[in-house]
């Protein structure tokens, strides 16, 4: 227990730290994920086949590629990628990416691509005489979407997006390969330092079951008030 | 774009593919019994061998995969009366370690899926067996557990395609698995890009037979 002591000797309060930060990295990707599903839901759901094409490669590739190998290619490639865009402007000096955004940003685009799936799932869930019955009260494109589509969306996909965010938060242990100092980062460096892996990682273990847990009792209460209607 | 390098990383990447397909069938045979143990656990009425059946699979679901590994490689070893047994041997070889996080994780998700089959089974079916005169045993094995399969295929198929995905991290304990050998390749050439193309390319092409061979068997066992 005296591993765990907030302070000098111990390494609670190190791993507190580390756990606001594996939060803090999940929701800025969950953000970034919406973000990405905010543009590619639309062209998934388009009649352009050039757009539909676009938006399928995303969501294919995404899901089709382990998470470590895309997080390698944003944190060998990131700078590199912001450098060339820097030097387009004139400037040619060393820029160091922080390593919250590359993580945030590499498990964003993956958590993405799944959100992207769940949002179109759901719409095209939705019945079509909602869409008729909106038009027929003559609402205009943002009343129908804000005040029709997207309040039943949000019902339909609150539970598939708990699945997400599931996964965004356990995908968010990987980052800990750029150096970003989460739980898993953390735990690694405490058992490093005591030798004493075993003790670390299980409580590591258990930090992720506590978020998992607390997240899905809120994201019930969440499912909860959206479906309040049915 | 460095061309050359992609076509000379290629056969490199391929023969590491060999490693990552090898990690993903022997882990998916292990976890698949595992699961179906626990899937049969979970349907039992003693509340607490349910309740141990959902815990496993619980804690093997809510944590990552990445911690499991890394319990399994490094934390067992610091057990010293482990050291001592014969399961030493298996558990000093990352590779085992590997293999052994891979099927309890697997395991996990399959016995979920493979509860949730069972579940959806319509009594009507085990009832037609019983009055039939069929003993509870051969209804197990020749009503229940085919049907569960069939049900079980499409969101199994899923579960094989993370599982490849999640054999990634084999990496992390030293193994050269697609994954690693590509890691190896961007730190010695910083082209990580180009390396990303061909993994990422090889990647996809496995999860495309699979999701392929998956979508086929659907078919045949498909009741109409």
């Amino acid at each position: 227990m005296e591993l765990l002591a907030f302070g000098d000797t111990g390494w609670g309060d190190e791993l507190f730290y580390a756990t606001l930060m594996t939060i803090a990295v999940s929701i800025t990707a969950m953000l970034i994920g919406f973000l990405f599903a905010l543009i590619f839901t639309p062209l998934k759901l388009s009649k352009n086949k050039f757009l539909n094409f676009i938006a399928n490669s995303y969501t294919t590739i995404i899901r089709g590629v382990p998470e470590l190998l895309v997080i390698y290619l944003f944190f060998f490639g990131g700078t590199g990628a912001v450098m060339f865009v820097a030097s387009i402007f004139g400037y040619n000096e060393y820029i160091e990416i922080n390593a919250f955004i590359t993580g945030a940003f590499a498990i964003g685009i993956i958590s993405g691509a799944y959100s992207t799936e769940v949002f179109r799932g759901a719409i095209q869930s939705i019945d079509k005489g909602q869409f008729e019955a909106a038009n027929v009260l003559g609402l205009n494109k943002f009343g129908k979407f804000f005040k029709i589509i997207l309040p039943q969306t949000l019902r339909l996909a609150i539970p598939n997006l708990s699945n997400v965010w599931q996964i965004t938060l356990k995908d968010t242990s990987l980052i800990s390969v750029t150096g970003l100092v989460e739980i898993m980062r953390q735990s690694y460096i405490a058992a490093g330092s005591t030798r004493d892996p075993l003790f670390f990682y299980s409580f590591a273990a258990v930090l992720y079951l506590l978020l998992t847990f607390v997240s899905m009792k809120l994201i019930n209460k969440l499912e909860v008030r959206y479906s309040r209607g049915y | 774009m460095d061309i050359e390098l992609m076509i000379n990383s290629f056969p490199k990447l391929l023969s590491a593919a060999a490693i990552t397909l090898k990690l993903l069938s022997v882990s998916l045979v292990i976890g698949l019994f595992i699961g179906l143990f626990f899937a049969i656990l979970r349907l039992n009425k003693n509340i607490f061998i349910n309740r141990l059946a959902y815990g496993y699979s619980y804690i093997f679901r809510g944590t990552p995969l990445l911690v499991q590994i890394f319990i399994i490689y490094f934390g067992l070893g610091q057990i010293e009366y482990l050291r001592s047994t014969i399961l030493w041997v298996v558990l000093k070889e990352p590779y085992w370690c590997a293999i052994i996080a891979f099927a309890l994780n697997t395991g996990a998700y399959t016995s979920e899926i493979l509860r949730s089959a069972f579940q959806t089974i319509k009594p009507g079916i085990i009832e037609a067996g019983k009055s039939l005169g069929i003993s509870n045993k051969v209804i197990f094995y020749k009503i229940q557990i085919p049907i569960a399969i069939r049900q079980s295929l499409p969101a199994y198929g899923n579960e094989i395609i993370l599982m490849m995905k999640g054999t990634s991290l084999a990496s992390t304990v030293t193994i050269m698995d697609l994954t690693g050998v590509a890691k190896y390749i961007i730190s010695t050439t910083f082209k990580p890009i180009e390396v990303f193309i061909v993994a990422g390319g090889i990647y996809l092409f496995m999860t495309f037979i699979i999701h392929n061979v998956i979508k086929f068997l659907e078919k045949k066992y498909s009741f109409n």
